[in-house]
């Protein structure tokens, strides 16, 4: 034993522990790293250029009118996108009203009630699949199911209608990071609120879900930014109005919508409109990512 | 120091010395067999310890006296657990007003993510208490020899504390609801010696209240803390495979350490086990 110890140990004896970079193992590491490194910058690249191309295009035109007042009729210059902000914002939470009580309860109902039976997993199971359904399929379905029945006091294209539209994409997200946070709420606190009487009930409201807050509210706040710069499922939902919102059961004017309508139009005052819209879009939604970040900051680990 | 326990008032009883009682109770998870044939009457007012090896059930059989066990999916209980009387697994039971009356304390200190104040008044509140609020947190912290070192920092959170401190928080929230039994599942066994020996002096003070049982690995501590022994063990099972634990004897402590009756019992306190 003691002598193959000492045979292994010569072998090495005379060589020397420095670094060597022309050996291949060194040289092929380089080139791995480098390779990784490259594509890594490339895969972040989109966002930079798009950033910049939008800041470019549509930066010049932010001003207070811009935020204020209304697009101009086809042909005149000057006016603003203020009824697509007010739309965005009312559809938005519309859909947040939808889908926050609806996907938290989800949630809770998967992570505390559920215990892994053949419902959770069939709805779990349905969540992913629902999360992966293009945003276009959430449109037409809810356009079929509430828009051409017109059951909204006889009124076919509405804010509410796309605001449901929109629910209904981030059901998903909000029923998933509610699920996950909950999971991740250590057992043993579980544990010391039914070991001193609390109901189920009490354990939930007052000790699961205060501790797992953080994470659902970042959860929340990133599905609203994804609903929020969605087009396609408002198109023929909420439509688009040239005027102020009004009221929830008529068509809205969304930011989406009149990037989507403007951009094509053969007007110059149109097509900055849509620069600017998509500019004040990406910032809102950009803002809101970091709203997310903000609140992950209060996270325990 | 305190007045007016409801618990004491259980401790005049002289008709009822047992606290609860064990029945031929025999527990499972799924289809696998856990522990069975546990007889044991529990003393009123005494320190009653659970050892044995690991996998033994003692922690099973512990969690199973205020129906823990129910929230473990598939873990069924045969025999019965009386209590006051009362089977505690009777249909007509309703497991939360078990625990309110069986506190527990768990192996790693679990303090709620709120204000010391707030982890006591907690268990209180949600249990219907009115009365002065202030005066039963500082009672519950006092009981749990804390109160010293929280007295000044009620407002902060229950994190901020050690170890060996949140432990005793977790005590004292056990206390605050006033339990007649508390049980305590290895509550030492991630604390230092100095917070072990804090918490073994309360236990000396909270049995003249309350009845206790503690699992514990540390049959030193057995020695220290309790009048009861109860040694669990595992043995093959005589009708096939796998193993289950069972109570090898119950006596009191003095017995089990100096005279046991069984020789497995003799091997494991002087540590000639397996």
């Amino acid at each position: 034993m003691a002598s193959t110890t000492t045979t292994t140990t010569s072998a090495f004896a005379g060589t020397s522990l420095r670094f060597k970079p022309s050996l291949p193992r060194n040289r092929w590491n380089s080139f791995f790293s480098a390779i990784a490194a490259l594509f890594s910058l490339i895969a972040v690249l989109p966002l930079f250029l798009v950033l910049a191309y939008v800041l470019f295009k549509g930066g010049s035109l932010i001003s207070t009118s811009l935020l204020t007042q209304l697009p101009p009729a086809p042909g005149l210059e000057g006016g603003g996108i203020g009824n697509a902000i007010l739309g965005t914002v009312i559809v938005t939470l519309v859909a947040s009203l939808i889908a926050i009580p609806v996907g938290v309860g989800g949630g809770i109902y998967l992570a505390e009630y559920s215990r892994g039976g053949w419902f959770a997993q069939f709805v779990r199971f349905g969540t992913n699949v629902l999360s992966g359904v293009p945003s276009i399929i959430c449109g037409v379905f809810i356009y079929g199911l509430i828009v051409s029945t017109r059951v909204f006091f006889g009124q076919s294209y509405s804010a509410m209608a796309g605001g449901i539209a929109l629910a209904v994409l981030m059901l998903p997200t909000v029923i998933k990071t509610t699920d996950e946070a909950l999971k991740l709420v250590p057992q043993e606190l579980r544990w010391g609120a039914i070991g001193i009487g609390a109901s189920r009930f009490v354990t939930i409201t007052r000790i699961t879900l205060p501790a797992a807050f953080t994470p659902i509210a970042t959860g929340v706040v990133l599905g609203i930014a994804r609903a929020a710069g969605e087009t396609a499922p408002l198109i023929f939902t909420a439509l688009f109005s040239p005027f102020w919102p009004e009221g929830l059961f008529n068509p809205i004017a969304t930011m989406s919508v009149l990037i989507f309508n403007f951009a094509i139009m053969p007007y110059e005052a149109q097509n900055a409109l849509a620069w600017a819209a998509s500019f004040v879009l990406v910032v809102m939604i950009l803002a809101a990512n970091l709203l997310a970040r903000w609140l992950g900051r209060f996270a325990r680990v | 120091m305190t007045p007016s326990m409801p618990s004491l008032s259980h401790t005049e009883h002289p008709s009822s010395q047992f606290c609860m009682e064990l029945e031929n109770v025999g527990i499972s998870y799924g289809g696998n067999e856990a522990v069975r044939g546990v007889y044991m009457q529990i003393p009123r007012g005494k320190v009653t310890a659970f050892i044995g090896p690991s996998g033994c059930g003692k922690s099973t059989v512990l969690r199973a006296l205020n129906r823990m066990n129910d929230l473990i999916e598939g873990c069924t209980l045969k025999g019965r657990v009386i209590f006051d009387g009362q089977d505690l697994y009777d249909p007509q039971v309703d497991a939360v007003e078990v625990r309110r009356r069986i506190g527990m304390v768990f192996q790693k200190p679990n303090p709620f993510p709120k204000s010391i104040y707030e982890n006591i008044a907690f268990g209180a509140r949600i249990n219907g208490f009115r009365g002065d609020m202030d005066e039963l947190v500082e009672r519950s912290l006092r009981k749990a020899a804390i109160w010293d070192e929280t007295k000044d920092k009620l407002k902060e959170s229950g994190y901020a504390l050690s170890g060996g401190q949140q432990q005793r928080l977790c005590i004292a929230r056990a206390i605050a609801i006033e339990p007649e039994v508390i049980l305590m599942d290895e509550p030492c066994s991630a604390l230092d010696p100095i917070s072990t020996l804090k918490i073994e002096e309360m236990m000396h003070e909270l049995k003249k209240s309350y009845t206790i049982v503690i699992v514990t690995h540390n049959m030193q501590q057995a020695v220290r803390v309790s009048d009861m022994t109860g040694f669990f063990n595992v043995t093959a099972k005589a009708d096939g495979d796998g193993k289950v634990g069972c109570l090898e004897e119950f006596a009191p402590t003095e017995t089990i350490f100096n005279a046991p009756s069984q020789q497995a019992t003799q091997d494991y306190v002087s540590g000639r086990f397996g």
